[in-house]
């Protein structure tokens, strides 16, 4: 129910304050998604979208913590290894 | 990066295993609050990536599931009526009433239609203005604005024809009440990433003190499971009952300021009825009173509900941790998706229905007994947007 997915905003499509709107694309799926609750997003951003609404933009920098962390964790040659491997690589 | 596909790769997510294992001492049962968690947690097996020392227990947050009894079977009370056009996430079309379900309204030639947003809705009262629409505003923190705009809108477009069937609830109350009950076995909560997104977690510094758990903002992806179970054993381990946000990248501090502000506009807080588990005192969301031209309940005739009649379906139980899916002698035989006896084997994010679907992939019952390696080596993290 508070499924939220990431999605790439690619066009503003409206830009009335309370009904500012853009296309905004998942994967091969392109919706357009309203952008009342984020007036700082923008064309370039990535925003997480919850029954028609994006509800927050996604931070880069706080997006590779993790990955920083796992780096401490050990070295991540595996991984990226595995990444340059991986069947669901992003084309 | 993508968001999605980077936090589902086996090396991170084996690593963090590993080092959840590496620290862990002693038994420790944890509680996601969210049911898309839950959903996650059985999809992607995680159970059998922890050490058998920590049981990941199945929370409350699923509002398909703890809709309560009497506002479903008003809900098919309207949508039977031949002037309305009723509208719903699809999850709540299967939902048992005291006699009917919605789906067997709209068999019956009822105008139940499933929408993706309430903003959907809002555009059907545009385009029928012979006819009233009526949305069934299920949902937590993270599901509220979206309702909320679309009254706000309602109101500013003059649509006499549009009203919500509200049924909102708020999780840091019902986090307080599973640790009221003395009997409980959660030590620490992992708590629900986008309704954090929405409410930040300030409020949630004083809830952990008082509940005296540590408190964890945890994402969806397997990797972001794994690391909010990492920094609650650690904190666990430590004594310690903080709060902390593994989910930054999507979650400040703050929370969303003009999300909140809409909530605020919009709704006030209210006692709210949870299914199976009771009342609970400031754990829901009406609408206030100078919007309540736009509330459902107020424009149609309420119905007195039948006997909570839960064939036997232990859903209060399972929603505050105390049971698992499995344990109900119902589970996976006169209770399945095809044919429920309780909402949480009907919502794709009930955890009775996620246990069914992913059965090949979970043991709650031998949770404590790791899976051999290779079992996990024929499993493929899948890749889905």
């Amino acid at each position: 129910m508070c499924l939220g997915i990431p999605g790439l905003v690619e066009e503003i499509l409206n830009g009335a304050p309370l009904e500012r709107s853009a296309r905004v694309r998942f994967g091969g799926i392109r919706k357009e998604i309203n952008l009342a609750y984020v007036p700082s997003a923008n064309v370039g951003d990535y925003v997480i979208v919850h029954v028609g609404f994006a509800i927050s933009v996604v931070n880069e920098q706080e997006a590779r913590r993790i990955f920083r962390y796992l780096e401490e964790l050990g070295d991540l040659q595996d991984l990226e290894s595995n990444r340059e491997a991986s069947p669901w690589k992003p084309v | 990066m993508q968001y999605l596909t980077e936090y589902r790769e086996r090396a991170s997510v084996e690593k963090i295993s590993a080092e959840i294992q590496r620290i862990t001492t002693r038994p420790w049962a944890l509680m996601e609050v969210c049911g898309g968690q839950t959903h996650a947690i059985a999809k992607y097996g995680l159970q059998q990536l922890l050490p058998p020392e920590i049981e990941l227990l199945h929370g409350p947050g699923c509002p398909v599931c703890v809709t309560s009894l009497a506002i479903i079977d008003q809900a098919i009370a309207i949508a039977a009526r031949p002037e309305v056009i009723f509208c719903s996430f699809g999850d709540m079309l299967r939902v048992p009433g005291s006699h009917s379900d919605l789906l067997s309204v709209k068999a019956a030639g009822g105008d139940v239609r499933t929408v993706y947003s309430p903003m959907d809705a809002l555009a059907l009262a545009q385009v029928h203005p012979d006819r009233q629409v009526v949305f069934f505003a299920i949902g937590f923190e993270t599901t509220a604005p979206a309702n909320a705009m679309a009254v706000f809108q309602a109101q500013r477009k003059g649509l006499g024809n549009f009203s919500l069937l509200v049924s909102q609830f708020l999780v840091p109350p019902a986090i307080e009440t599973i640790c009221a009950d003395g009997d409980t076995r959660v030590q620490g909560f992992l708590a629900a990433g986008h309704v954090c997104a929405i409410t930040g977690f300030e409020a949630y510094q004083p809830l952990a003190q008082r509940i005296r758990r540590p408190i964890v903002v945890t994402g969806f992806e397997p990797l972001d499971i794994l690391e909010g179970v990492l920094m609650c054993v650690r904190q666990l381990e430590q004594g310690t009952c903080d709060v902390q946000n593994q989910y930054a990248r999507a979650v400040p501090r703050e929370g969303n300021r003009p999300a909140r502000e809409m909530l605020q506009r919009v709704f006030e807080i209210s006692p709210q009825h949870w299914r199976g588990v009771g009342e609970i005192a400031g754990s829901g969301l009406r609408l206030r009173p100078q919007y309540s031209a736009f509330d459902a309940n107020q424009r149609f005739p309420r119905v007195t509900t039948g006997r909570d009649d839960s064939r036997g379906c232990i859903s209060g139980q399972i929603m505050q941790g105390r049971s698992k899916p499995d344990d109900c002698p119902h589970f996976g035989k006169a209770c399945r998706p095809q044919s429920p006896l309780g909402a949480p084997m009907v919502s794709s994010e009930g955890p009775c229905a996620a246990y069914y679907r992913y059965a090949s992939r979970y043991a709650s019952r031998y949770a404590n007994r790791k899976p051999a390696r290779s079992q996990y080596e024929k499993q493929e993290l899948p890749n889905e947007h």
